[in-house]
């Protein structure tokens, strides 16, 4: 290591502030940018499974448990 | 280069090929960054002249190669859009541009910072600086007429065109250093000649540079997988990977 100690280190022979600054907002920037795209695709996913769920179950080919499949089987044939 | 274009127009050939190429280019990019910031910080000789404030250059100038080679990206695919009216190009181009403005943004927060102990200021209206803000109002006027328009294709077309002639700014950041008269030093990393610097501090500062390239691939890649999820959501395949996904 360049420095002789991790306090050394920390200080940056006085230049922490700026050192750390820029570091802190780079690696702030980049993380939050991961977990960004993480969670919009997982909430797309989400959705996306919904919606097709939903789509099937008003087109009367829901493959759910015997008595909610009649019930609003019914529900879109009166309609 | 035709074989390629005329498969970039099957979103699903995309969605299939990006899957098996973005765990390669997030993994890179973990790693050498990871490599990057231990060395830059801890490991790399201080400055002679600026001491240790120099190690800002690691996310500097990575961060400003980024913003640059990212909006030109945004144009080249831009016009891929335009000419062959490929939807894929379009895709990466919207989900490119906020990378781009966090990139130029750190390039010139890293920088003010720098500045200060450097050359005593935050901030100089001069052509390198200037130019770069210029660039941030570009990225920020690219995704803002994203979301102005309610029809897509006007959205596109006119995000593409701003994309196209605002990619003339990226010579003028390059040469400022040479046409004016700058504070900011001429350029002292190159990929092909290293005189301008030390190996040791040469070395972490290419790893860096091509950890954010990485990153910037598998965060492109990623992102515009979901952007497929959202535009192409009443497509088949794409239903059918809904009922399958967990």
């Amino acid at each position: 290591m360049f420095f002789d100690s991790f306090s050394e280190l920390f200080a940056m022979g006085g230049h922490a502030p700026y050192v750390w600054a820029a570091w802190g907002v780079t690696a702030a920037l980049l993380l939050g940018t991961v977990i960004h795209a993480r969670a919009e695709r997982r909430q797309l996913l989400r959705q996306l499974k919904r919606r097709v769920r939903r789509e099937s179950r008003l087109a009367g080919r829901s493959v759910g448990t015997q008595p909610i499949q009649t019930s609003r089987g019914g529900g879109t044939n009166e309609a | 280069m035709w074989a390629l274009i005329n498969k970039l127009r099957s979103p699903k050939w995309f969605y299939g090929i990006s899957a098996r190429l973005q765990p390669w280019f997030w993994t890179a990019a973990l790693i050498l960054i990871a490599i990057g910031t231990v060395w830059g910080l801890a490991f790399a000789p201080a400055d002679y002249q600026q001491g240790n404030s120099f190690r800002i250059i690691y996310v500097h100038v990575p961060a400003a190669f980024l913003a640059q080679s990212i909006f030109v990206s945004m144009a080249i695919s831009a016009v891929v859009f335009m000419v062959w009216k490929i939807k894929i190009c379009d895709m990466a181009a919207a989900m490119m541009a906020p990378l781009g403005a966090a990139m130029t943004f750190i390039a010139l927060f890293s920088g003010a910072v720098w500045g200060m102990p450097t050359w005593g200021t935050w901030w100089m209206w001069d052509a390198r600086l200037t130019s770069m803000l210029i660039l941030l109002f570009l990225y920020l006027g690219v995704i803002a007429l994203r979301g102005a328009f309610t029809s897509r294709d006007s959205a596109s077309r006119a995000a593409s065109v701003l994309a196209m002639v605002g990619v003339i700014n990226i010579p003028i950041i390059k040469y400022s250093v040479d046409w004016w008269y700058t504070l900011h030093q001429p350029a002292t990393f190159t990929i092909t000649g290293r005189a301008a610097m030390p190996l040791e501090m040469w070395l972490p500062l290419l790893i860096m540079v091509l950890g954010f390239y990485s990153f910037f691939i598998a965060l492109t890649l990623t992102r515009t997988r979901s952007e497929i999820l959202r535009r192409e959501a009443n497509k088949r395949w794409v239903r059918e990977l809904a009922e399958e996904a967990p």
